[in-house]
């Protein structure tokens, strides 16, 4: 599946899109988080606050317990600020 | 009955319904208010009021020198369309348009507009304060700081507030 990232979240990673293939044990949102969070130090200052990170399944607001089974693109970013 | 006068009597069954069509745009460029109420209203003689909200780029005191507004492109517009039916939805709008900037806005330059018309003002702006209070939660920008001394701006953080002003329409 394909992970972009937006905003603060990009930053800290260094990259917009990345194709990312987790194991099968990382079903929801807050798993893959997890996951994420573990592969460097830039991903672990991305999610560092988890709890604040907002995630969207192509293109629809998800929460942490969304599954990710069926999702081509996950988005990862922090709370909005438009308007 | 040809082709023709068949679509046409689809049309005019359209609007019998009152189905009304939402605009929604997202602009790289400055959007004219004026220009967009005028498009919304032209025509028209059955609007009785017209809420239009425009959210401005201000300047924090001669501190800020630009917001760059970061989206998500897809989203952001699909996003949108689905706040602006769910208005529809709440109250009997006549018309409705949602312009959104994305990139580099200066201080004086508008990033939204929310122009809600209806037969009276009450649905009027309760449309246009929900559609402000949901985009402010729901669609995906980021604003980042650039600052006139020319040190690194920050992205601005998202306000309690918001959230509070958008949970008060879930009843």
């Amino acid at each position: 599946m394909k992970a972009v990232y937006f905003a603060s979240v990009r930053e800290r990673i260094g990259l917009t899109e990345e194709e990312i293939d987790p194991p099968a044990g990382v079903a929801t949102v807050a798993e893959l988080i997890a996951w994420l969070s573990a592969r460097g130090e830039g991903y672990a200052a991305a999610f560092a606050n988890a709890a604040t990170i907002r995630a969207a399944i192509d293109r629809n607001h998800a929460r942490p317990d969304s599954p990710i089974v069926a999702a081509r693109e996950i988005a990862f970013f922090p709370p909005m600020t438009g308007g | 009955m040809s082709r023709k006068s068949a679509k046409r009597f689809s049309d005019e069954d359209m609007l019998k319904s009152g189905a009304t069509v939402p605009t929604v745009r997202l602009c790289a460029e400055p959007f004219d208010a004026a220009r967009e109420e005028a498009l919304l209203l032209q025509g028209r003689t059955d609007i009785g009021a017209l809420a239009c909200f425009t959210g401005l780029c201000r300047d924090e005191a001669g501190t800020l020198t630009a917001l760059e507004l970061e989206h998500y492109p897809g989203m952001a517009e699909s996003e949108i369309a689905a706040i602006a039916a769910d208005a529809l939805a709440r109250w009997p709008l006549q018309g409705l348009t949602v312009l959104h900037r994305y990139g580099l806005i200066r201080p004086g330059e508008k990033i939204v507009l929310v122009a809600a018309a209806a037969r009276h003002r009450a649905e009027a702006f309760a449309a246009a304060e929900f559609l402000m209070d949901y985009l402010k939660t729901r669609a995906p920008f980021w604003k980042k700081e650039h600052r006139a001394d020319g040190s690194e701006g920050g992205w601005v953080e998202a306000k309690a507030s918001d959230d509070q002003a958008a949970a008060r329409w879930k009843e």
